[in-house]
């Protein structure tokens, strides 16, 4: 049976004109890697949004995963929430199993 | 030809009414969509064509010193209009300092795509135009952003926020003024030659490229007053329909002594009465997050848009024909 380690699955929802922002922030924190998805639709407290048919960044959302060691979450989260305070978005950690425990 | 003329013959253009098709979709909620790879795709596309052809038409004419006097007028243009149109919002719709200051940021900066659509309204009447109002475009699309942000913060109301020097370079680099400076310096460096060898690129299908993009603009203009509605009310709506008729006569009496082509008038105007949706929104997301997207988007797109494009560029033209030489 492979053996799994317990990580930190940080996701953070976010307006993709403050991506960069985010993204030099983690770059800079003491996080191994992340990943950037595009979303496609939701509905949250500021109503509707559809990435469909923008030319502009306004208005699209993004969402970034970045899984990292238990010790370094709050780095982590406090790194996000620097950002996601003043913008349209949500911060959500979980617990995941990684089977590669050095690369987090 | 008069106003009531050109509106009658702008409103039956394929533009006018593939943007009308889209709205019409959104409104009635088909599931017609333009993927969003594509639509930023048509956006660069436009840009570079219009960038290039006017970085060309440049290196063909020569630099003039009324190319320095129409650019110092737009960049002041850009810098009064948000001035106007906070103290407006401020006072007719009690709207907060952040809202008033995003939604006048929008009026003073531009929108490529009506300049783009402005100068097809103006090639449908035999009209020639000053090539460098492309780089003049570029430029308007800043100043605004600086004098929103100056009155918002002076409003107190809003926090300072990330500083100036961070903003200035996401919104100085941002992809269309990248895109549109670029093609036009390319343009410029390469001249007639280069545009003839790319004209099968940038001019053969610009119209019906440009028809895709309106389609979709009109899909996401549909789709924001579908949403966005219920947070315009009458003074704000008002701004969005009047602001443009103000602008556009400031910039009358601004080239009114520069002696600019008609047509040149004519894209001058409809740059100072355009409002912007791509850049400014995404400026604005960042540099003043409280303000809400849904009233200067759907006021941007969903009112201002539609009434340049259909109403506007016409009056703009007749406008320009009394102004213009």
């Amino acid at each position: 049976m492979v053996q799994t380690h317990l990580k930190k699955r940080v996701e953070i929802v976010l307006e993709a004109p403050a991506l960069r922002r985010l993204i030099d922030r983690l770059d800079a924190a003491a996080v191994t890697g992340y990943t950037v998805v595009p979303v496609l639709a939701g509905r949250g407290h500021e109503g509707s949004w559809r990435g469909e048919g923008l030319a502009g960044d306004a208005g699209r959302m993004v969402m970034v995963v970045c899984i990292t060691d238990p010790a370094k979450v709050d780095a982590v989260l406090e790194t996000a929430y620097a950002v996601v305070s003043r913008q349209i978005g949500i911060v959500t950690v979980s617990d995941v199993q990684v089977i590669r425990a050095e690369h987090f | 030809m008069s106003f009531l003329d050109l509106a009658a013959q702008n409103l039956v253009s394929p533009m006018v009414l593939f943007f009308a098709l889209g709205l019409a979709a959104a409104l009635a909620r088909s599931d017609l969509a333009v993927p969003e790879a594509v639509a930023k795709t048509l956006a660069l596309y436009l840009m570079l064509a219009i960038g290039f052809k006017g970085g060309a038409e440049v290196a063909a004419s020569g630099l003039s010193a009324r190319m320095g006097a129409v650019t110092l007028a737009g960049v002041a243009l850009s810098f009064l209009i948000p001035v106007l149109g906070y103290a407006y919002l401020r006072a007719a719709s009690r709207l907060p300092a952040a809202d008033a200051a995003a939604v006048s940021a929008h009026y003073g900066s531009i929108s490529i795509v009506t300049f783009v659509a402005a100068t097809e309204t103006v090639r449908g009447q035999g009209l020639g135009f000053e090539g460098y109002l492309v780089a003049v475009a570029a430029l308007m699309e800043t100043p605004a952003i600086l004098s929103a942000l100056y009155l918002a913060r002076r409003s107190g109301d809003v926090p300072a926020g990330e500083g100036m020097g961070a903003l200035l370079r996401e919104v100085g680099l941002n992809a269309s003024v990248v895109m549109l400076v670029g093609s036009f310096l390319i343009g410029w460096a390469t001249g007639p030659k280069g545009l003839a060898m790319i004209a099968p690129f940038i001019i053969d299908p610009f119209r019906g490229v440009l028809c895709l993009f309106l389609l979709d603009m009109g899909l996401v203009a549909g789709r924001g007053m579908r949403e966005g509605a219920r947070h315009l009310k009458p003074p704000v709506l008002a701004f969005g329909l009047g602001m443009p008729l103000v602008s556009a006569a400031l910039a009358t009496l601004a080239i009114w002594p520069m002696g600019l082509s008609v047509g040149g008038a004519a894209l001058f105007i409809t740059l100072a009465a355009s409002a912007s949706y791509i850049a400014v929104p995404a400026a604005m997301r960042l540099a003043l997050p409280q303000a809400r997207p849904a009233i200067y988007l759907t006021l941007s797109l969903g009112v201002t848009f539609p009434f340049n494009l259909a109403l506007g560029i016409p009056l703009y033209l007749a406008l320009a024909a009394r102004v213009g030489t």
